[in-house]
Parts: structure tokens; C-alpha cells; sequence
């Protein structure tokens, strides 16, 4: 992949990764949106949906609360999302490899965040005399050049993704050694232990909880019986 | 002091503070956490003081205002409210900024539950839902969309209402049953879907003729236990990051 063709797939990366902190936090930046739009930017968003959909159950485990420190999500589903897209739907290796691609971008993401936290916090003590005399100036400059950073972090974050991970997904699908079948079953069993973990880790103080689980399972069941 | 300022603000005010709510967090870093934000928000309701911003009354209360402070994003608009009342009606600062200190624990951990464990998981679950139904890339992403922000929405306008109506009052608006029982019932319902929505999204990513094997349930089974007893201890994505390196080179290399 060429400069030229990861920027426009950089600057979606760019979009979605302000909406995670910065602006407008509607979780258009969610794996499920932010992987389905990177789909449909590079012509098929059913590929975006479906590594939207894993990431999604993944991304259940790392809850923004806080200050906490966590994974971006939104610039790493655009990696994820144009990269599937762009597999052939045929090859065994293309969901493993993409999806390792997607989680590693959103472990140096989210570090990214932690540095662009860091550069803010420098720019404000430069300017903490004047922000403490009630400068306007100084805090809308203070908060626009947070904005405008967090938006070039995506973009960087994104292009470089794509100009890395392309060519090695491409070169990992291609000597791919195991079978179809098992490629998808460890990815759709470690999406299932992941997300089933998540509900565990943030439901379990609510009363019945497992109950309520349960009866989905059974409702699940039941359209399983009902379509045979 | 007793400012010179309207009980009701101008409604093009209130819309800006509304839409500056939304990049509430532009600037979050780890001295002033949300501070500069809530200054930033607040700033066009400021300019009401007496002497507009090139008064002191204005300067003083950005000053002040952009300082620390912490609260969940959606229900700050409940802080900016209340303050944004504060300061125009002259209220001491020594007080604003006890009501400040006061505010930022309730309006964090009640917003956290509300929204991140609850409503988000939820949102996502339904979404998961559509997908495993058989829904399309537009079906998935509109109904998360369009569920999920609607909540956001109007919890953040209820906030800002709630805050500007009732000024330092506004900590009896903490007890709302929705701010307090909401994320049970919610869990719940995240909890119902999860059971019916994640295996469907399984069965469908696994792909047609493929139905979720033995195989797969047991190791997924075992898999979550693991992971819940750990709960706190362990981090998921960290883990299926690792298994996940493990695999891909196990397929390269055979």
C-alpha cells in the first residue's frame, strides 16, 4: 500500500479516533461502526461488519472509565476494518492476521493517547499563568490545539498502521498453514471467552444476573430448535 | 456581589454550551483532568458578567472554572449548569469552589455505571443482536447508532437543564431513580441480550454449515470461567492479543 492510498483511510482513522475522547464521544469510533465504515470505505462493508463485530465483543473488556488507561478502539477498527475488506473473502488466514493487526494498533493507540494527555498537560503549564489571570485566549487555544492533536495522533497512528500491517497481512495470508474451519473457531472462541468475561467482570454485582443470562441462552436455544 | 445577569439565559447561550459539551474533553490531560473543559463549555455563559470578557468578574470565573475537575463527560453538563448559575448569580467563590470539590466524586462514579457499565455494554449487545439475526452492515450500525445516542443525547441535555435550573441545588437531581436504579435494570437487560445476541453473532461469524461445534461451546465455556474468576486480575484483549500472536505463528510456520 502506497502513502497515497492509506491517507484517505487515515483521515477516517483521524475522524473516528477524536471521537473517542475528544469530540463528539457517539461512539461512531465503537469497532462495530468505526470497522464497518472502513468496510464500506474500500467497498465492502459486510468485511468491516463482520471484524466489527469481533472487535466489538473484544473492545466489551476495556470500558473507557475514568482515566484509566485502555485501548483506542476507534483508529484501530478502521486498520482492522480497510484491511478485511480488502482480503479475499476465501482465505483461511485473512480474520486471524487482521484481527491481530487491529488489536496490536489498538495497544500502540492507546499509548498514543497517554502521550497526547502528556503533551497537553506540558502546554498547560506553559500557559497556566495566563489560563489563572482568565485569559480566553489562552484556553480556547489551550483546548483547539488538544482537539487538532488528537486528530493528527489518529491520522498518524492509522497511516502507519496501514503502510505496516498491509503488506505483512498480505504476506502472513499468504503462506497461511492452518484450515479454514479451526482459523475461524479460535477466533470465534476467543471472542466468545473475552466478550463472556467482559459481562461477567461489569454485571456481576447486579442481582440474578446469572439468571437473566441464562434465559437468554434458553431463548437462543429456542430459535436454534425453532430453525431446524 | 449580585451580578447584573438574566435568570434565564439567552437560548443561542445555552445551544453553544450544548454543542461545546460535546468536545467537553478536547483538551483532558492529566493535571486538570476535564478542568479547561468546563471552562471552555461554560465560557459563552460568562460573557454575560458584568463587563463581558473584558471584565474582571469574567476573568476571574474562567480562571476559575478551568481548573481541576472530574465527572463522567455525559453528566458534566449537570456541573456546568449548576456552576454556570453559581457564577452568574454572584454566589461567593470560596463556596463554587467547595461545590466543585463536592460535585466531581457523585457526578464521575454515577455517570461511569450509568453509561460505560451499563448503557454502552447494552447498546452494543443489541447491536451484536441485530448482526447475529442476520442484519445488514446498515441495520447493525443504525440501530447502535441511533440507540446508543439517543441516551447520550438527552442525558447530556437533561444535564445541562438540570444544572442551569437548579444551581447549587443540583445534588438532589443525583438521586434521580434513573441515575440510580437505571444501570441494574439495564444490566440486566445487557445481561438477557448477551445470552441470545453472542452465540447468534458466533454461529454467524463461524459461517453457514458451520453451527457452533461441541467443541467450540466447551472451550468457550471453560474459557469465560477462567476469565471470570480472574476478573479484575486478568485483561481479556490482553489475553486474546497473546493467544492470537500464538496462533498466527503457528499457521505461518507449519
Amino acid at each position: 500500500m502506497s502513502l497515497a492510498e492509506a491517507l484517505p483511510i487515515g483521515l477516517l482513522g483521524a475522524l473516528l479516533g477524536l471521537d473517542v475522547v475528544s469530540f463528539p464521544q457517539a461512539m461512531i469510533s465503537r469497532p462495530i461502526v468505526a470497522a464497518t465504515l472502513a468496510g464500506a470505505f474500500i467497498g465492502n462493508p459486510a468485511a468491516g461488519l463482520l471484524i466489527g463485530v469481533v472487535l466489538e465483543m473484544i473492545a466489551l473488556d476495556t470500558l473507557p472509565f475514568g482515566a484509566s488507561r485502555y485501548p483506542e478502539w476507534g483508529s484501530a477498527s478502521v486498520v482492522g476494518g480497510s484491511l478485511f475488506a480488502a482480503q479475499a473473502p476465501s482465505m483461511p488466514g485473512a480474520l486471524p492476521a487482521t484481527l491481530l493487526a487491529a488489536l496490536l494498533t489498538a495497544s500502540i493507540s492507546g499509548w498514543s493517547m497517554v502521550v497526547l494527555r502528556r503533551t497537553i498537560a506540558l502546554r498547560l503549564e506553559r500557559v497556566r499563568d495566563r489560563l489563572e489571570d482568565g485569559s480566553r485566549d489562552s484556553l480556547l487555544s489551550l483546548h483547539l490545539t488538544g482537539m487538532s492533536l488528537d486528530l493528527l495522533r489518529g491520522a498518524l497512528v492509522t497511516i502507519t498502521a496501514m503502510l505496516i500491517f498491509s503488506p505483512l497481512v498480505r504476506a502472513i495470508v499468504a503462506v497461511w498453514g492452518s484450515e479454514s474451519a479451526a482459523s475461524r473457531a479460535v477466533v470465534v472462541v476467543i471472542a466468545a471467552i473475552v466478550a463472556g468475561g467482559a459481562l461477567w467482570k461489569v454485571f456481576h454485582s447486579v442481582r440474578h444476573i446469572l439468571w437473566f443470562f441464562l434465559a437468554g441462552l434458553l431463548v437462543w436455544s429456542a430459535t436454534l430448535v425453532m430453525n431446524q | 456581589m449580585t451580578a447584573a445577569t438574566p435568570s434565564r439565559l439567552p437560548l443561542r447561550v445555552t445551544a453553544a454550551m450544548y454543542f461545546r459539551l460535546f468536545a467537553l474533553q478536547g483538551s483532558w490531560n492529566y493535571e486538570t483532568l476535564l478542568g479547561t473543559g468546563i471552562g471552555f463549555v461554560m465560557e459563552p455563559a460568562l460573557r454575560l458578567l458584568p463587563g463581558g470578557i473584558k471584565g474582571e468578574a469574567y476573568r476571574s470565573a474562567l480562571a476559575r472554572e478551568s481548573r481541576y475537575f472530574n465527572a463522567h463527560p455525559y453528566l458534566a453538563g449537570v456541573a456546568v449548569g449548576a456552576l454556570t448559575r453559581a457564577e452568574l448569580d454572584g454566589v461567593d467563590p470560596v463556596r463554587i469552589e467547595r461545590f466543585r470539590t463536592a460535585l466531581a466524586g457523585p457526578l464521575g462514579s454515577v455517570g461511569d455505571r450509568l453509561v460505560w457499565a451499563s448503557w454502552l455494554p447494552f447498546c452494543s449487545l443489541v447491536a451484536i443482536g441485530v448482526y447475529g439475526a442476520g442484519g445488514s452492515a446498515l441495520a447493525v450500525v443504525g440501530t447502535f447508532l441511533l440507540l446508543y445516542n439517543a441516551g447520550h443525547f438527552l442525558l447530556r441535555a437533561w444535564g445541562l437543564r438540570i444544572g442551569l435550573s437548579r444551581g447549587l441545588n443540583v445534588a438532589s437531581a443525583l438521586g434521580n431513580p434513573v441515575l440510580r436504579q437505571g444501570p441494574d435494570y439495564i444490566g440486566r437487560a445487557a445481561a438477557l441480550m448477551g445470552g441470545v445476541a453472542l452465540p447468534l453473532a458466533l454461529q454467524r461469524i463461524a459461517g453457514p454449515g458451520r453451527a457452533l461445534a461441541g467443541g467450540i461451546i466447551g472451550a468457550a465455556l471453560i474459557g469465560i470461567l477462567l476469565l471470570a474468576r480472574l476478573r479484575e486480575r486478568a485483561e481479556g484483549w490482553r489475553i486474546a492479543l497473546g493467544v492470537l500472536a500464538v496462533f498466527v505463528l503457528y499457521s505461518v510456520l507449519t
